[in-house]
């Protein structure tokens, strides 16, 4: 078997406060192959954000990883994150103004990021650097110009170009266009999906939306509450979503194809748990139409692409007697 | 039909002076500059309809939803609330109390639209009193704990503050606000926005549910044209401060006549459409 571009095991990151510890992530496990798409999706305190900070090592003091391996092509660097940051992994955060410097103009920043990582000279550099503004379509004449003079479009569009700039293995892209109007959206979604899948970068799309997922990744995961509940290839899971969450989450959202002002929409009572009150078992049980006996006792294992009770060996012999089996 | 719509827009228009100040215009030889926020604006609702607004930002949307509730003044136009006027040209803005309880507004974060120190029970009551609408203490209370019922809390809710809430019971508690002072109008200015998936939900069905139970008339203001299609009966697209294109929610998703409605609907992700 080939080393994946990047390998997760078991990962858990806690943020310990004076009396207890709060378990932020419990033991999230993917890969990534070189050029794929993968996405997470899930509400907020989902732990999708903290997932892609804790790659990054980018984790906010005290929270720490406290078990667990990244691995980017075999190479371990959970305790070493900031030798790949911005280098080997690339980074997008939702809002563009904060990522790129007020006081700089574009080019300037790209020619210093190539500058920086990849080393070449003054001139190839700039000549990079027009290169990158075309492939991400600004007017290589803006380089002069500062971040204030672009639309919010514009200026993700220059993050992304910033991004690609020290030619990444992998990009971390988190909410990128949250910020932006539906039609931007589509536009910065569909260039950075090309411009990764041009050069064999893997992307890590973190959104809450799934008709995002559904149209832009190739792979999804579903988190719920520090756990990776259901995880597997965007068509399989869109067309048949298995976990009640993902279930649940992609029922609720209103879709323009299939309703209308008389559909009362599907929706979860309730809403995320907070750190401090995690429910026992699976996380989802107080919100789940499907929750069985096992359900509030039993955290249910991942295996096979979902962890819930309904697909697992403990689920299927209907709680005949407390198999730990998963 | 013969039947008079509930709220009746005309000619609406709006614009903005954004100009440099005075001396820097007048040492830098620049001119007066005015952006037009809304432009020649004409709608109506029907008694007990939602009527959505839609569009990006900047398209004038909330600027509309903030003039029709008195929040900012038109400069031309007319609007008519239940026939009432509630701005003309000539008259300008009304100052009428019973018309101001008939219209309530749901503003889109529910953190920034409740007072942080008050009790929810004295953020309900506020309406009830301001209007004059019940005196006696004790009945006042009995209205709060059946404010909160209507929205999905419970009574002993009234003693907590709004920090101890999630952001969708927060919003639960700015729709009980809305609805304290028996109003027949809700401008809703993306009231979901700020919410997860599955609380925009629970939040988008209690908001029809309380159509149905009370027979309110809603202006849903919203970018999201998914959101639209489960909320409204008729739907307004709105660009650069003009309605490019109006029509019965049915109609307008299934055959939009502009080019601009049709590049939003495809630019709405959807589960359907697999990769671009």
């Amino acid at each position: 078997m080939t080393t994946p571009l990047l390998d997760v095991r078991d990962l858990s990151v806690e943020f310990p406060l004076r009396r207890q510890r709060l378990q932020a992530l419990d033991g999230i496990s993917f890969s990534l192959e070189a050029g794929e798409v993968l996405g997470f999706v899930g509400e907020s305190g989902a732990g999708k954000s903290l997932t892609g900070a804790a790659i990054m090592g980018l984790l906010e003091p005290p929270g720490r990883i406290t078990a667990g391996t990244i691995a980017l092509q075999g190479r371990r660097i959970e305790d070493d994150a900031a030798s790949v940051r911005g280098g080997e992994i690339g980074m997008i955060f939702q809002d563009p103004l904060t990522s790129l410097n007020p006081l700089r103009t574009v080019g300037d920043q790209l020619v210093e990021t190539i500058q920086l990582h990849l080393g070449p000279s003054g001139e190839a550099a700039e000549a990079r650097a027009i290169e990158l503004l075309e492939e991400v379509g600004i007017d290589p004449e803006r380089r002069s110009a500062f971040p204030h003079e672009f639309s919010g479009g514009m200026r993700q569009r220059i993050v992304i170009a910033l991004a690609l700039a020290p030619e990444p293995k992998l990009i971390i892209a988190d909410e990128p266009t949250t910020a932006l109007d539906v039609s931007i959206q589509a536009q910065v979604l569909a260039l950075l999906r090309r411009l990764c899948k041009e050069r064999g970068a893997a992307v890590i799309l973190i959104t809450h939306d799934m008709g995002v997922i559904a149209e832009t990744t190739d792979r999804v995961a579903v988190l719920y509450a520090g756990r990776l509940v259901e995880e597997g290839p965007t068509a399989d899971v869109i067309a048949a979503p298995r976990h009640p969450y993902t279930a649940g989450l992609m029922a609720s959202t209103p879709n323009l194809d299939a309703v209308s002002v008389d559909t009362v929409l599907p929706q979860i009572p309730g809403s995320m748990p907070g750190l401090t009150a995690l429910p026992s078992g699976c996380r989802f049980h107080p919100r789940c139409g499907d929750a069985m006996a096992e359900c509030p006792r039993i955290a249910p294992e991942f295996a096979d692409g979902v962890a819930c009770h309904k697909f697992s060996a403990v689920g299927s012999m209907k709680g005949k007697g407390a198999s730990n089996g998963g | 039909m013969a039947d008079r719509p509930y709220l009746d827009v005309t000619g609406l228009s709006r614009h903005f002076d954004i100009s440099d100040p005075f001396l820097a215009r007048v040492v830098s030889g620049g001119r007066k500059r005015v952006l037009t926020a809304v432009d020649d604006v004409s709608f109506s609702i029907a008694k007990g309809q939602t009527y959505a607004l839609v569009g990006e930002s900047g398209s004038g949307k909330s600027t509309i939803a903030r003039m029709i509730v008195g929040l900012e003044r038109p400069d031309s136009g007319r609007i008519l609330i239940d026939g009432q006027t509630a701005f003309d040209e000539a008259g300008g803005q009304a100052q009428d109390n019973r018309l101001r309880q008939k219209l309530q507004m749901v503003f889109q974060s529910p953190y920034s639209s409740l007072n942080p120190r008050w009790r929810v029970g004295d953020i309900l009551m506020e309406p009830i009193k301001a209007f004059g609408l019940i005196r006696e203490r004790g009945a006042q209370r009995r209205r709060v704990d059946e404010l909160l019922e209507q929205v999905g809390l419970s009574s002993p809710d009234a003693a907590r503050f709004p920090h101890e809430f999630s952001g969708g019971q927060r919003q639960r508690i700015s729709i009980a606000r809305a609805l304290a002072s028996n109003p027949q109008f809700i401008v809703c200015d993306e009231p979901t926005s700020a919410l997860d998936v599955s609380v925009q939900a629970q939040v988008l069905n209690l908001l029809k549910q309380l159509q149905r139970d009370l027979q309110l008339t809603y202006l849903f203001i919203s970018h999201d044209m998914a959101v639209v299609r489960v909320m409204a009966h008729r739907i307004g697209v709105l660009k650069d401060g003009r309605l490019v294109e109006e029509n019965a929610a049915g109609d307008l998703i299934e055959s939009p006549q502009d080019p601009y409605t049709r590049m939003l609907m495809e630019s709405t992700p959807r589960f359907a459409g697999g990769l671009r």
